[in-house]
């Protein structure tokens, strides 16, 4: 029913007040801040704007509670059905009461009964404090709605759309969804706000600085998707879910096969010296569908790159090392970043492509301190564990604990493909020379002589690990030119369609965590 | 004034510009050598460079400053 066709009946009356949201004075705040309007971000966001909504009348009976301040709505976007919850900041600041919490459990039971996905459009203050008791600790209070969505989470895709605060509690509303898309200067995660913090442990700092989009994309890694306007963000989460099937049991649907961008040929962008930088995204570009790049956290851990795109039409899930960005070295937050991402694709059987290039995890003090090992342990273990098709594919070097988190030869990868510039070793040549002959080295006065007898053990390591000589030995499945890569990658994920793995019996792993 | 700082431990292998030298975003000033890699840390500014802090050899921690722009 649209506003136009409502008359004067009681029913209609109360439509129109409940369409109509909060004060005239929050829907000009609203425009000043260049926030839409609940109903009108729910009319871009559904194919021709169309929705069914449940709960509608909620608080009907109150002052100034339209909707108790949250729409839960059932339509489609793409053709696929989903269900959307979309918080209204026009009604009391968006804040949480007793039916607002109702309408939002009861629309994740319905996303679970009919195994659709579930989109958070989060703009709200928090708990309601005068509802308190009915809302916030109680079975059915604001705690249920975080259980239902980690219950929910690898069943159906959920996807949070922040154009305002999520604050306090309501932060794990983000926390607990698949990916989260910001709206720069309006979109803000935290648990205390600047004037509690400044209360609370005497810390002066500005909301964004604490909580704000770009901060949450580039340093915190909790927000993934950075965007200017609302209408982008809507744009950005319908975009999302062309890779994303309804639901677990199901499997992405094709696009339209497109060649991909032009411009220099894979085997011109590799640069023959090992330790010289590249741009991945050059030579991404030169594999997938022009056009179909996804990225998840492009601000965040830049140092490795994670993106949904398509090949030939089909859904894939890439993880790349940068080489251009601290050398490609795996650190905390990349590990972390690659972790999410690869539990992301095997929850909805997108296949996953490893692009390697790699001198494996940081070393030093710091990272030490920080627990590298057992961040870097989260990466391996998502790797290892996820049983979508694999293929790794060493582009360059893949050096120690590098070649197992970009799903080297042992973690049962489908296939492992090196191009002829690969180097699979336990170190690079230099590294490896000095650590097997650091006495003799320091022995050998003469400064000529030494730099020979370096690089003429350089140069025998360098055959020992020659990527022939790996192909021999069937430690890799296959070498293949650069300029057949991308076909390659396209028939093998066909071949894999198929693919079963069965795990023994057990609860579920122990999480390196 | 914008200090560019290293991005991850390791060795200045090259500084790349020179005091009074004009820079631009996205140009490389000083190359760290680190994990046996050539890491370009690249200028986050347009500007003039006005303190180079640090020589080619030395160590740098993540964060150390490592050229100032002003």
């Amino acid at each position: 029913m649209t506003k136009e066709t409502l008359k004067n009946s009681r029913l209609e009356k109360t439509l129109e007040s409940i369409f109509a949201g909060g004060a005239q004075k929050y829907h000009e705040k609203l425009a000043e801040t260049n926030k839409l309007f609940v109903r009108d971000r729910l009319e871009l966001l559904f194919d021709n704007g169309k929705y069914e909504e449940d709960g509608r009348f909620a608080n009907c009976e109150e002052e100034g509670l339209p909707a108790d301040g949250v729409v839960t709505a059932v339509g489609k976007i793409g053709g696929q059905t989903v269900c959307v919850l979309a918080n209204d900041s026009t009604v009391k600041a968006g804040s949480w009461g007793t039916h607002t919490v109702e309408k939002i459990i009861r629309i994740q039971e319905t996303a679970e009964k009919s195994l659709v996905p579930l989109l958070y459009l989060v703009d709200s203050a928090g708990a309601r404090i005068t509802d308190q008791l009915a809302m916030f600790p109680g079975r059915r209070g604001a705690g249920r709605i975080f259980h239902n969505q980690v219950r929910l989470s690898g069943v159906i895709p959920q996807i949070c759309l922040l154009f305002g605060p999520s604050a306090a509690g309501g932060a794990y509303i983000p926390a607990f969804c698949d990916v989260v898309i910001m709206v720069e200067g309006n979109a803000s995660m935290y648990l205390g706000s600047p004037r509690m913090a400044e209360k609370v442990i005497g810390e002066k700092v500005t909301l964004e600085e604490m909580g704000g989009a770009m901060m949450h994309c580039s340093i915190s890694g909790c927000g993934d998707i950075l965007v200017k306007t609302e209408e982008e963000a809507i744009r950005e989460a319908r975009r999302y879910l062309t890779y994303f099937p309804q639901n677990c049991s199901e499997k992405p649907t094709n696009g339209i096969p497109v060649q991909p961008i032009e411009g220099r040929r894979l085997g011109d962008i590799i640069p023959q010296n090992q330790n010289a930088p590249f741009d991945m995204y050059e030579a991404i570009g030169q594999l997938i569908d022009q056009g179909s790049f996804f990225e998840i956290k492009k601000l965040f851990a830049q140092e490795i790159i994670t993106g949904l795109a398509r090949i030939n039409g089909k859904a894939v899930g890439i993880i790349a090392n940068q080489p251009k960005i601290k050398g490609g070295v795996l650190f905390i937050d990349s590990a972390d970043k690659a972790a999410k991402f690869i539990n992301l694709c095997d929850a909805f059987n997108i296949p996953l492509l490893f692009l390697a290039d790699v001198p494996g995890f940081m070393i030093g003090t710091k990272v030490e301190k920080n627990g590298i090992i057992r961040h870097g342990a989260k990466m391996i273990a998502a790797m290892s564990s996820a049983t979508v098709p694999k293929i790794s594919v060493i582009v360059r070097k893949a050096y120690g604990a590098g070649l197992y988190a970009m799903c080297g030869p042992a973690f049962e990868p489908d296939v492992c493909i090196a191009l002829p510039t690969a180097q699979i070793a336990v170190m690079g040549p230099e590294a490896a020379v000095n650590a097997v002959y650091a006495n003799k080295i320091e022995q050998i006065e003469d400064v000529t002589e030494r730099r020979q007898f370096i690089q003429q053990k350089q140069q025998e390591y360098q055959q020992e690990i020659d990527i022939f000589k790996l192909a021999s030995e069937l430690i890799i499945d296959d070498i293949i030119s650069p300029e057949n890569l991308r076909q390659s990658i396209s028939n093998r994920f066909e071949n894999l369609i198929s693919k079963q793995v069965i795990s023994p019996y057990r609860k579920h792993p122990v999480y390196p965590v | 004034m914008m200090n560019i700082k290293s991005t991850m431990a390791g060795i200045v292998f090259h500084i790349d510009v020179k005091i009074g030298e004009e820079v631009k975003e996205g140009q490389t000033v000083v190359i760290l050598e680190s994990m046996k890699m050539e890491i370009p840390i690249e200028s986050n500014v347009n500007g003039v460079v006005s303190e180079i802090l640090v020589q080619e050899g030395d160590f740098v921690n993540e964060n150390d400053s490592l050229v100032v722009i002003s």
